[in-house]
């Protein structure tokens, strides 16, 4: 594991932030308290009509949960980053978010004038400040990654928010591949249906990646991301 | 669950046949009813829909996935915009299950999927960039081509969280029937893959069918 941290910092639960990460780095996730939710997209800054695909990324590994060996793809065909560590087993990227409605029905009305920071912020309209920042708009969101969030489906496809989710000091670290708009949020996953709104903070640090090796887990994981590194590699060669 | 249509071939009002490779784009009004007929067996129709009002509303498999707690879509599914609104029912279903979390093929996908040297080869998203070309006056750009539905297509999901692309359950004759709960802009690209062998690497013709609002 790497261990050279650039930079930490933490942010609270139901909260959005955004940044740019750049090829060489990694970004490591941590749980500090337990079934937190990240809600994460990529984009890429050089064009920022490349982003995070969900469905390439689950059907060129023939997956359906996301963890360590597994890469995260954009539209084009390349590698964002890559799962190079996780603790916990299992993030979802097909339930998307929360909207204003749903989070109203289930805890309440958003009200900044009576909670003030403490409001019960939606990963719908997280998503929408952090993405207006760069230019994007509603029609630029995609399906976004869940991290820390389990969700089992059963044998007919039905869809269960799993009862253990992740545990405190549980991580997930992102090996950029290339460089990386990254937009996150702390809003609660979608099919949470804890009794109060959840309040879970996450600490995020930057570190400096080790370099690719030949017999790397992710890149080797199969045969489909040896040609996605590949593509990178291409995308650098300015192709 | 299999539904069958209350409607009579005859009786439509509308009646394409889309053959693979084309894409197919067609508003749906509300209480009209579209049947995606698949002629000659486990041919994967890439469907997007959108709102004909404001096409930045659009159908969003996140939220119709969540807002039903199940990854297939079948008679009985409501297709949901990415603004929470019901856009369709699929009311009659002869094939029993069709994917939503499995995308659409782009040249891209297809040099990771299959070989980089597949990169010319005709693709879905192609057909769909060609459609907004093509018919600028509905506004739409690349930023609203996402996540479709695949009508026919098997990509079963596992309890262990694996997935796969397995051979077909649709055949000859089989199809989907969908309402339109608001006015919907259909956008079908009936796929062109020549690589997959979900489709026998033939792909062939489907057929559209409208019915008026009875």
């Amino acid at each position: 594991m790497t261990t050279d941290v650039l930079y930490k910092d933490s942010v609270e639960g139901g909260k959005h932030w955004s940044l740019r990460m750049r090829r060489g780095t990694s970004l490591r996730l941590v749980d500090l308290t337990g079934s937190a939710n990240v809600g994460m997209l990529f984009y890429n800054p050089e064009n920022l009509f490349e982003r995070y695909n969900a469905p390439d990324t689950l059907k060129c590994q023939h997956t359906f949960k996301l963890t360590k060996g597994h890469c995260l793809y954009s539209d084009m065909g390349r590698i964002f980053c890559s799962i190079v560590e996780d603790s916990y087993g299992w993030h979802d990227t097909v339930c998307g978010n929360s909207s204003a409605k749903t989070v109203q029905k289930k805890w309440g009305e958003r009200n900044y004038q009576i909670d003030r920071n403490n409001w019960q912020q939606n990963g719908n309209d997280a998503f929408l400040v952090e993405a207006a920042k760069y230019g994007l708009n509603k029609q630029d969101l995609a399906a976004n990654l869940n991290l820390f969030s389990k969700v089992v489906p059963s044998k007919t496809g039905a869809l269960t928010y799993a009862a253990e989710q992740s545990k405190s000091g549980d991580m997930i670290e992102l090996r950029f591949e290339m460089d990386t708009l990254v937009l996150m949020h702390t809003c609660p996953h979608p099919l949470n249906s804890a009794e109060n709104y959840p309040f879970n903070p996450i600490e995020y640090q930057i570190v400096k990646s080790a370099p690719v090796a030949e017999d790397d887990l992710c890149r080797n994981s199969c045969a489909e991301n040896q040609r996605g590194f590949e593509n990178n590699r291409l995308y650098y060669l300015g192709i | 669950m299999i539904i069958n249509s209350q409607f009579t071939e005859g009786a439509a009002t509308i009646r394409d046949t889309v053959l693979a490779g084309d894409y197919y784009l067609k508003v749906i009004k509300k209480g009209q009813t579209v049947r995606i007929l698949d002629l000659e067996g486990n041919q994967a129709a890439d469907t997007l829909f959108y709102s004909a009002e404001d096409p930045s509303e659009r159908y969003s498999a996140t939220d119709t996935i969540r807002e039903q707690k199940s990854v297939y879509l079948t008679a009985g599914s409501i297709l949901v915009s990415n603004d929470g609104n019901p856009m369709l029912k699929i009311v009659a279903d002869t094939c029993g299950r069709h994917d939503t979390i499995g995308g659409a093929c782009s040249t891209e996908s297809n040099t990771v999927r299959y070989a980089l040297e597949k990169k010319c080869m005709h693709a879905c998203r192609d057909s769909w960039l060609l459609a907004i070309a093509e018919n600028e006056e509905l506004g739409l750009s690349k930023q609203d081509i996402t996540h479709n539905i695949n009508f026919f297509m098997n990509v079963p999901v596992t309890t262990e969280g694996g997935l796969s692309f397995a051979d077909g359950i649709s055949g000859p004759g089989k199809y989907v029937e969908l309402e339109a709960l608001m006015d919907c802009i259909m956008l079908i690209s009936n796929c062109p893959q020549l690589n997959n062998p979900c489709n026998a690497y033939n792909p062939t013709p489907i057929e559209v069918l409208i019915w008026d609002a009875a």
